[in-house]
C-alpha cells in the first residue's frame, strides 16, 4: 500500500474508534433513564409499583382466592435536613389482607415562615418486595406545597399483590416497611 | 524490496544514516512524534509518579505502624492547616485518594500502555511508528496535565476539614458531591477527565496501528502476545473509559450546575454512580494487568527458549478476560442491597474469569516445562509475578462469593487481594518488562546482580507488607482509616517494616539505572540470545530513530512471534 492509502485507511479506523468511544459516552448517559426504567419494571432496590384500577381489581380478585392471607406493613417517614418540615406516619403498622386495598396516612407540617415545596422519595424494605407493593394513589406522585405553618394529612392508597406468595425470595417476608423521605423540590418535578 | 533480519542490523554499521537523524532537544522531547521518544517519556513520567504514589504509601504505612495518630497532624501543619482530629482524618482520606489515583492512572497505565506499549507494539508488528504520531504526543501531555491537576487539588480546599480531595479513587457520590464542597474534588475529577481522554486517544492509536500497520505477512495470529495484550487492552479502554467520563461529568454537573443525577432529592440515585463507576472500574483492573500478561508471555518464552505454549489459547484467553470483565462489575457492590439472584449471577460470572486466567497461568508453566530455563533478571521477576498473581487470584475467587464478601467487604482482606494482583502482579510485570527491554531502549546493559538483589529484597518487602493484611482483614480491620484497635497492632507493625524493606530495594533499582548509563556495557542487538525471537531483537540497541524504512517480511521460515526460526537461514521474500 502507498503511504497515502495507509493514511486514509488509518483515518477510517481512527474515526471508527472515535465513534465507539462517543457511543459509549452516550450509553453512559443513557444509563440514567435506563436504570430508572429497570428499577421501575423489576422493583429493583425496593422500587414500588404504580397500579391502575383494573390491575388493582385483578389483584383483589386473586387475593380473595387465597382466602385472606395477611401481611404486616410498617410505615416510616423521614425529612431531608434542608427541608423545614415535620413529617411522620400517622400509624406505625397496618395488617393487610393480600390484594386488599388499604389507606394509610402521613402527617406533614411546614415549620418555616415561607411556602415550601417538597417531593417525597420512597422505597420498601426488604428490597425483593418492591415488585409486589402497588400504590394506586400517593402524595408522592406529585410535589406538595405547604404554606407557612400549614398542617396536612396525606393519604397513600396501596395494596400488596398476592403473587408475592409465589416468589420464593419474597414469600417468607412477614413485614414490609414502606419508607418515605421528603426533600426540598429542586428540579420542579416530582420523583418518579 | 526483499529484506531480511540481517539488513536491519546493518543500520549500525552505516553510521550516520537518515534513520538516525534526530531533531533538536526541544523539538525532539516537547513536540515529539516518535513512538520511542514518547514511550521513554511515558516511562520516566511513570517512574516519577511511582515515586510520588509510593512516597504517599510510605506516609500511610508510617502512620499505621502503631495505633493512634502519630504523623498526620505534622503533615496537616506542614500544609498550613490546624491539626485536629477532623483535619487529620481528612488528610488521611486525601492520601488514600491520591495514592490510588496516582498508582492507577499515572503509574501503572502510563508505564504499561504508554511506555512499553508505545515502545514495542510498533516494533513488534514491523511498523515504522504509531498510526497517529501527533495524537500520541497529545496523549502524553494530557496525561501530564492530568497529573498536574491532581497535584494541584492538594492545595485547594476539599471540604470543611482541609485541603485536597478526600473521596477515594472511586469518587463515590454523595461524598464527592454534597459531601465535599471545595474545588479540590473538581480538580481531581478533571484530572481523571484528562487522563481518560489521553487514554482513549492512545487506545484509538493502538487499535489503528495494530489493525493497519502490520508488516507484510504479520497476520493477527502471528502477532506477539504482547501486541495481542495491548490490542485487547485498547478495546477495554475504548469501551470502559467513556462510561467513566460520563459518570464523572455527571458528578461535575451535580456539584456545580444543579443537576441531580446522583441526588435523591431530585429523583437521582447515588447507587447509579457506583454502577457506572464499576462498569468502568472492573475492566480497568484488566487494563492494568493485561499488558503485564503480554510481557510475561514474551519473557517466559524467551528464557525457556521455547515458543509459548498454546499461543492461540493465550491470545483468546485475554480476549475472554476482556469480554467477561464487562459483565461482572456489581461484585464490587455486593453490600449495596443486591438481591440473592443478582448476587448469584455476579458470583458465578466473576468466577468464570478464573478459567481464562487459569489457562494463562497453566500455559506459562507449560511453556517452562521442559524448557532450557535461564534465570536472568526478567525471568525471576516474571516467575515472581506468576506466583504472586496466582495468590491474588485465589483471594479473588474467594472474594467473588457474595456471601463471603458481605463479611470482608471494605476490610484489609480486600486491600491485600488487590495489592497482590496489582502491586505484585502489575508491578512485578513492569519490572520484568523493564529489565527485559531496558538495554534495548537505552543501549546499555544493566547489572544482573543488582537486578537480582532488587528482586529478592522487593519480593520479601512486598510480601511482608501485604500478606499480613489478609489476617487483619479476616480479623475485621476496616480499610481507609488512619487508626485502629490495639489488637491489630502486631501485623500492622510487620507490614510497615515490610514497607521499609521494599523502599530499600528500590535503591538497587535506581542505582542499577545509574550504573547502566555510567558504566554499563554496550548492549548488542540481541542480548538475550536464541530465545528472543520477536522483531525488536533484529534491530540495534537502541533501535534506529526511524526503524523499518523497508518493511520486514514475515514468512513461514521466520514468523517473529514466539516461535524459534525454523532452520538457520534468515527469512527472505
Amino acid at each position: 500500500m502507498s503511504t497515502q492509502a495507509i493514511e486514509r485507511s488509518n483515518l477510517k479506523v481512527g474515526i471508527i474508534g472515535l465513534s465507539i468511544a462517543l457511543a459509549m459516552l452516550g450509553l453512559g448517559y443513557a444509563a440514567v433513564p435506563l436504570y430508572r426504567l429497570f428499577c421501575q419494571v423489576t422493583g429493583f432496590a425496593g422500587t414500588t409499583q404504580r397500579a391502575d384500577e383494573s390491575k388493582a381489581a385483578a389483584a383483589a380478585e386473586a387475593g380473595r382466592k387465597l382466602g385472606g392471607a395477611t401481611i404486616s406493613v410498617r410505615f416510616d417517614g423521614n425529612v431531608d435536613a434542608n427541608l423545614p418540615w415535620t413529617f411522620r406516619a400517622e400509624q406505625t403498622t397496618q395488617t393487610v389482607t393480600l390484594g386488599e386495598r388499604k389507606m394509610a396516612f402521613y402527617y406533614a407540617k411546614n415549620n418555616s415562615d415561607q411556602p415550601v415545596t417538597g417531593a417525597a422519595t420512597f422505597n420498601v424494605s426488604p428490597d425483593q418486595t418492591g415488585f409486589y407493593f402497588n400504590k394506586i394513589q400517593c402524595f408522592c406522585f406529585t410535589e406538595q406545597t405547604l404554606q407557612p405553618g400549614q398542617e396536612v394529612v396525606m393519604p397513600v392508597l396501596y395494596y400488596i399483590d398476592p403473587s408475592i406468595r409465589d416468589d420464593p425470595d419474597a414469600a417468607p417476608v412477614e413485614q414490609v416497611t414502606l419508607s418515605y423521605t421528603f426533600h426540598r423540590a429542586s428540579t420542579g418535578k416530582a420523583a418518579e | 524490496m526483499a529484506t531480511t533480519a540481517d539488513t536491519f542490523q546493518a543500520h549500525e554499521e552505516h553510521g550516520h544514516h537518515d534513520a538516525d537523524h534526530k531533531p533538536g532537544f526541544f523539538a525532539r522531547w516537547f513536540m515529539s512524534t516518535n513512538h520511542k521518544d514518547i514511550g521513554t517519556m511515558y516511562l520516566i513520567f511513570a517512574i516519577f509518579a511511582g515515586i510520588v504514589g509510593g512516597g504517599i504509601s510510605g506516609i500511610m504505612r508510617a502512620e499505621l505502624a502503631e495505633p493512634g495518630i502519630q504523623y498526620l497532624g505534622w503533615w496537616v501543619q506542614l500544609m498550613g492547616g490546624e491539626a485536629s482530629f477532623d483535619a487529620n482524618a481528612h488528610l488521611w482520606n486525601v492520601l488514600i485518594t491520591a495514592h490510588g489515583m496516582i498508582m492507577v492512572f499515572f503509574m501503572v497505565m502510563p508505564a504499561m500502555i504508554g511506555g512499553f506499549g508505545n515502545w514495542f507494539v510498533p516494533i513488534m508488528i514491523g511498523a515504522p511508528d504509531m498510526a497517529f504520531p501527533r495524537m500520541n504526543n497529545i496523549s502524553f501531555w494530557l496525561t501530564v496535565a492530568g497529573f498536574c491537576s491532581l497535584m494541584f487539588s492538594a492545595f485547594v480546599p476539599g471540604d470543611v476539614n482541609g485541603l485536597g480531595a478526600g473521596t477515594g479513587w472511586t469518587v463515590y457520590a454523595p461524598l464527592s458531591t454534597s459531601g465535599s464542597a471545595g474545588p479540590a474534588v473538581d480538580f481531581a475529577i478533571f484530572s481523571l477527565h484528562l487522563a481518560g481522554a489521553a487514554s482513549i486517544m492512545g487506545a484509538i492509536n493502538f487499535i489503528t496501528t495494530i489493525f493497519n500497520m502490520r508488516a507484510p505477512g504479520m497476520t493477527l495470529h502471528k502477532m506477539p502476545l504482547f501486541v495481542w495484550s495491548v490490542l485487547v487492552t485498547a478495546f477495554l479502554l475504548l469501551l470502559a473509559l467513556p462510561v467513566l467520563a460520563a459518570a464523572i461529568t455527571m458528578l461535575i454537573t451535580d456539584r456545580n450546575f444543579g443537576t441531580t443525577f446522583f441526588d435523591p432529592a431530585g429523583g437521582g440515585d447515588p447507587i447509579l454512580y457506583q454502577h457506572l463507576f464499576w462498569f468502568f472500574g472492573h475492566p480497568e483492573v484488566y487494563i492494568m494487568i493485561l499488558p503485564g500478561f503480554g510481557m510475561i508471555s514474551q519473557i517466559v518464552a524467551t528464557f525457556s527458549k521455547k515458543p509459548v505454549f498454546g499461543y492461540l489459547g493465550m491470545a483468546y484467553a485475554m480476549v475472554a478476560i476482556g469480554v467477561v470483565g464487562f459483565i461482572v462489575w456489581a461484585h464490587h457492590m455486593y453490600t449495596t442491597g443486591l438481591s440473592v439472584n443478582e448476587k448469584m449471577y455476579f458470583t458465578a460470572a466473576t468466577m468464570v474469569i478464573a478459567v481464562p486466567t487459569g489457562v494463562k497461568i497453566f500455559s506459562w508453566i507449560a511453556t517452562m516445562w521442559g524448557g532450557s530455563i535461564e534465570f536472568k533478571s526478567p525471568m525471576v521477576w516474571a516467575l515472581g509475578m506468576i506466583f504472586l498473581f496466582t495468590v491474588g487470584g485465589v483471594t479473588g475467587v474467594y472474594l467473588a462469593n457474595g456471601g463471603i464478601d458481605d463479611v470482608v467487604h471494605d476490610t484489609y482482606f480486600v486491600v491485600a487481594h488487590f495489592h497482590y494482583v496489582l502491586s505484585m502482579g502489575a508491578v512485578f510485570s513492569l519490572f520484568a518488562g523493564f529489565y527485559y527491554w531496558f538495554p534495548k531502549m537505552s543501549g546499555k546493559m544493566h547489572s544482573e546482580l543488582l537486578a537480582h538483589i532488587h528482586f529478592w529484597v522487593f519480593f520479601i518487602g512486598v510480601n511482608m507488607i501485604f500478606f499480613p493484611m489478609h489476617f487483619l482483614g479476616l480479623q475485621g480491620m476496616p480499610r481507609r482509616y488512619p487508626d485502629y484497635a490495639l489488637a491489630y497492632e502486631y501485623w500492622n507493625k510487620i507490614a510497615s517494616h515490610g514497607y521499609e524493606i521494599m523502599a530499600f530495594s528500590m535503591i538497587f533499582f535506581f542505582v542499577n539505572i545509574a550504573y547502566a548509563f555510567i558504566a554499563g556495557k554496550k548492549a548488542p542487538a540481541n542480548y538475550w540470545g536464541e530465545g528472543a525471537t520477536t522483531l525488536e531483537w533484529t534491530l540495534s540497541s537502541p533501535p534506529p530513530y526511524h526503524q523499518f524504512e523497508t518493511l520486514p517480511v514475515i514468512s513461514e521460515d521466520n514468523d517473529y512471534h514466539n516461535h524459534l526460526p525454523k532452520g538457520d537461514a534468515p527469512a527472505t521474500a
